[in-house]
């Protein structure tokens, strides 16, 4: 069955097997993500710690975890993605949607039946199991130049279970580019085995340009597929064999 | 056209889902087959590597038939510089048993002449190269975020409107 709901501002499907009240649960689980990381919801904590009305020490459990994950990840890609503004804010709007994907991706899999679910949340997809007997899942990927029409198709097969996908046009304002006014790539995808390392890594190569894109690829595990600003491509050994024809 | 496509491609039965999907692996392997007509230690550059492009010429021995894989030696095969849209490209095909079993790239168009090895380095690839929307049986789409109302107007939204079967 498959269902979509609001939150985060975006939209999520959901296509499953399992237990139809695992969609109350994910639906409550980005609930819960978005009460407390929303920046734009005046009583949400994470409001409150960027207002500093909240001292960090004293914040919960989980947002310390998730604020330390970005920070790890500040690390890894060379300040590329980072979960503050370049005014200073703290915003990890930039890691909580694939970290609740993450978190709603372990809540059904523990009910699951068989375990065959693909999850998308505003343009990120994370899977488990199969689309059907013998058939993977296939994530298409939007043309940027034409977003009516598709790019290419992405299998998720093996370990690979995550497609994340940042883009420079389409609510580009969450990042912030470096060193120069327009980002190199119109809009990045990234295959990895987890969706904060692919959707993190999608964000830092549009944010890094060409050299966090060589330089990423070289030290992670991921397939990386790039439209740059003239439509031109450029495609990891693995994404070349997962969507060649 | 192309949204119509995909949305038809959703409607499809799963039945015939499976086999689209078969057919893709199908197309995928007699390619490989095709391409490894390579012979005389002259790489060609077609068949999706790195360097292929439209202007790519393609030096086939006369022996070197559409899938005569036996007859293709083992080895590495290194080609020419190709001028590509991207810049001067070469190539290494590695070819056992008659099928190439790996296309690595020597030269990358910011390396200037230098000849490199690379491991997971992305690299130019044209848009022909790629999987199109017609062939594959899509389950869901993926694309920078969009909002709400962004939503409505998507690819991902045609989809979940034939997808709600439950």
């Amino acid at each position: 069955m498959r269902q979509t709901f609001d939150t985060m501002g975006t939209v999520v499907s959901l296509e499953w097997s399992g237990d139809p009240s695992q969609l109350d649960e994910v639906s409550s689980l980005f609930e819960a993500a978005d009460r407390r990381f929303s920046l734009y919801r005046p009583d949400s904590e994470l409001r409150q710690v960027a207002d500093g009305t909240l001292e960090l020490l004293d914040a919960s459990a989980e947002l310390r975890e998730v604020y330390a994950t970005a920070l790890g990840w500040r690390g890894e890609t060379g300040g590329a993605f980072t979960p503050h503004r370049p005014d200073g804010t703290l915003d990890l709007n930039g890691i909580v949607k694939a970290w609740a994907m993450s978190e709603a991706g372990r809540a059904l899999g523990r009910g699951g039946t068989g375990g065959d679910w693909c999850l998308n949340v505003g343009g990120d997809v994370l899977v488990s199991g199969q689309a059907a007997p013998g058939a993977p899942w296939v994530v298409g990927i939007v043309d940027p130049a034409d977003r009516a029409g598709l790019l290419t198709a992405v299998p998720v097969v093996g370990a690979r279970r995550a497609v994340a996908t940042s883009g420079s046009a389409e609510r580009g304002d969450h990042i912030w580019t470096r060193g120069r006014e327009r980002a190199e790539f119109a809009q990045v995808t990234v295959v990895a085995d987890d969706i904060v390392t692919a959707d993190v890594l999608a964000t830092a190569i549009v944010s890094g340009g060409a050299a966090s894109l060589d330089d990423l690829t070289a030290r992670f595990d991921v397939d990386v597929l790039t439209v740059d600003r003239e439509g031109a491509l450029r495609a990891t050994p693995g994404m070349r064999e997962l969507v060649a024809k | 056209m192309r949204r119509r496509a995909a949305v038809a491609s959703v409607i499809a039965s799963a039945g015939v889902i499976i086999a689209g999907f078969q057919i893709g692996s199908a197309v995928s392997a007699t390619r490989t087959t095709t391409s490894a007509g390579l012979s005389g230690g002259t790489a060609t550059s077609t068949g999706g590597s790195a360097a292929a492009s439209p202007g790519a010429t393609a030096s086939p021995a006369p022996t070197a038939a559409t899938g005569s894989t036996g007859s293709a030696q083992d080895g590495t095969f290194t080609g020419a510089t190709e001028q590509t849209p991207f810049g001067p490209m070469q190539v290494a095909a590695v070819i056992s048993g008659g099928k190439i079993t790996d296309v690595k790239v020597l030269q990358r168009t910011d390396q200037g002449g230098r000849s490199v090895q690379i491991s997971n380095q992305a690299d130019p690839m044209l848009r022909s190269e790629v999987l199109q929307s017609q062939s594959a049986n899509v389950s869901m789409i993926g694309g920078a975020t969009y909002t709400s109302e962004g939503y409505l107007m998507s690819l991902q939204s045609a989809l979940d409107k034939a997808g709600f079967t439950g």
